[in-house]
């Protein structure tokens, strides 16, 4: 009995630490609601007020005149999927061929293609936007994804996975006839399907969540994603606080609902990798 | 040791994979380089050949007309005396050291979420991650709102405590420290989950037995969970540290341009951000990356040799 008490004494003391620091974690989100929902002589009361005097939806609407906002959201909704898609075609056939084939030259290759998983890219930027720009790309969707597009990480994680398939599946469908490109799209894809799901999601944030290729590719506020966006309207509406936490709002929204559906794809690639990018 | 904890069972894959084969066909070898062909394209277009351009840039100063000038290592000289450049540094080292506290904070979690039987495990990670998960500029500005000197809620609650009103943000003396903050609460989620799938690899067995050697809390922490989770502890302080060298956004948006602090919170990639596109400073701008990126691979190496002194291998 008393033992059992003990217990439950030390489990209450965790929950209220581990509240405590949640509450932490997740404040700073209701306080952006709340100060997105005031207006703004509200919002330079002093002392500040908790909850709003009068829902104020307006900021809500605000942004989207202040800046061309719905034209943000779909670039960055376009750069996310054209990098996520991209990372999925390239990445995975050539996994699949690192990891099942053999060919000359195979390991050094792998090896060379992992090097670029080494050098950190700010590095990289400055001969990447000049090759952007010979291509005539500069303020285009395609800027914003292109050099994502191809990853090392992504390489690599689902290399992993394929090593872990059986060979049994590979071999009959090769006695079956099937062609070396049929065995990877039809037998061996559809079982790496998780490490796809994972590579997707980390992918996605990666792109939507992206700043400083933006903010050298694309300087028209029409072809920014919304990630490079938000800061301009940091520099134009410096004490407008509703709406530049609307706009926070409405940018993290998207990311936030996928990782609350693929919360456990999420969980699964980063504790494999512990690498974004 | 690779940079991936690979599985177990991809291992033994790889082993078998690399096994020395009968020769191959040549149409099977034709195949499997069409399979890498369009990775390995866009590799060299985009990473491999940039890494040979940022090179040679770093050597060469960019005309007003366009065209590169070979001035040989000009630059680098320019770099290593420029006061900005080792402020950047000492910053980023700053910022680096910092973030570093997201570690510790991580493992206490993950620890106590390990306690057996309790409940809302998976609520917890899961609001904790959020702030990874959370569009780095919303976070940015959200955080310049609580740090706001004159309508901030931070100085309100401090207040409480009689602590005086600050501007935390653009005042040189705390920009670093408020920046950083930040930093640690929004990848304290991220390291969660590395260190919680650490140490769900722990057999349980262990905790039994120190607990009916009436080991307590502390101490089986200590003397279990410490010392096996040490391999994920370096795998995430290599991580951090590479991160953290590399850090740029955040500060980028929480100090804006106008910032009288501004120069103070530089980092080493918000520098050579700076020199690259706004001051036209290319062929500098590159040397500085050539350098980070030595530095970085200077650093990670050290770590390498280092982890012999207080990395288990089970």
């Amino acid at each position: 009995m008393a033992d059992r008490r003990r217990v439950n004494t030390g489990s209450l003391a965790t929950h209220l630490v581990l509240s405590l620091g949640a509450l932490v974690m997740v404040f700073p989100f209701l306080w952006q609601a709340l100060t997105a929902l005031k207006s703004l002589a509200e919002v330079s009361k002093v002392p500040p007020t908790f909850l709003p005097d009068d829902w104020n939806w307006s900021s809500f609407d605000e942004v989207f005149t202040a800046l061309p906002f719905r034209e943000m959201l779909t670039n960055s909704a376009l750069a996310t999927a054209g990098r996520t898609a991209g990372q999925l075609v390239f990445c995975s056939l050539a996994a699949y061929a690192f990891a099942r084939m053999r060919f000359r030259g195979r390991d050094l290759l792998f090896g060379l293609f992992l090097s670029v998983l080494m050098v950190p890219s700010s590095l990289l930027v400055l001969p990447q936007y000049d090759i952007i720009q010979q291509f005539g790309l500069l303020n285009s969707t395609p800027a914003l994804f292109l050099p994502g597009m191809f990853s090392a990480f992504g390489t690599f994680l689902l290399r992993q996975a394929f090593l872990a398939l059986p060979k049994e599946l590979e071999e009959a469908a090769r006695i079956d006839g099937a062609g070396s490109f049929r065995v990877f799209w039809s037998v061996m894809l559809p079982l790496i399907r998780p490490a796809l799901a994972a590579l997707a999601v980390i992918t996605a944030m990666t792109a939507w969540n992206d700043l400083l290729w933006p903010l050298i590719v694309n300087t028209d506020p029409k072809t920014m994603p919304i990630s490079a966006g938000l800061t301009s309207l940091e520099g134009q509406y410096e004490t407008n606080y509703p709406v530049m936490m609307a706009g926070s709002l409405i940018a993290s929204l998207p990311m936030l609902l996928v990782y609350v559906f693929l919360q456990r794809h999420f969980v699964q690639s980063v504790a494999f990798s512990g690498s974004k990018g | 040791m690779s940079l991936f904890p690979a599985t177990a069972a991809a291992k033994a894959a790889d082993r078998r994979a690399t096994k020395p084969a009968p020769r191959p066909a040549p149409r099977g070898q034709r195949a499997a380089y069409g399979f890498i062909a369009p990775l390995g394209i866009g590799f060299a277009v985009f990473y491999f050949w940039p890494m040979i351009q940022t090179f040679y840039f770093s050597f060469t100063e960019f005309g007003p007309f366009g065209g590169h000038t070979w001035t040989g290592t000009d630059n680098y000289a320019r770099v290593l005396r420029d006061v900005t450049v080792w402020q950047a540094l000492g910053n980023t080292l700053i910022y680096c050291g910092i973030g570093l506290v997201a570690l510790p904070l991580a493992i206490v979690v993950a620890a106590l979420l390990n306690r057996r039987g309790l409940r809302g495990v998976a609520v917890y990670r899961a609001l904790y991650f959020v702030p990874f998960v959370t569009l780095p500029v919303a976070v940015g500005l959200v955080w310049n709102w609580l740090y706001n000197g004159d309508f901030g809620l931070l100085n309100e609650i401090l207040g409480w405590f009689g602590v005086d009103r600050h501007y935390w943000v653009s005042d040189p003396s705390t920009a670093v420290l408020a920046i950083g903050a930040v930093m640690v609460w929004s990848t304290t989620g991220y390291y969660l989950i590395i260190f919680m799938a650490g140490i769900k690899a722990i057999p349980r067995d262990y905790y039994e037995a120190a607990e009916l050697d009436g080991a307590g809390p502390l101490r089986r922490f200590f003397t279990i969970t410490l010392p096996l989770l040490s391999p994920t502890l370096f795998f995430a302080s290599v991580i951090c540290m590479i991160q953290s060298l590399q850090t740029f956004d955040l500060i980028y948006i929480m100090m804006g341009e106008k910032n009288p602090a501004v120069g103070d919170t530089q980092s080493v990639v918000g520098l050579f951000y700076k020199w690259a596109f706004i001051e036209n400073a290319q062929g500098a701008a590159a040397a500085l990356a050539f350098l980070l990126m030595l530095l970085i691979a200077g650093l990670t190496y050290l770590q390498f040799r280092l982890q012999r002194k207080w990395v288990h291998y089970g």
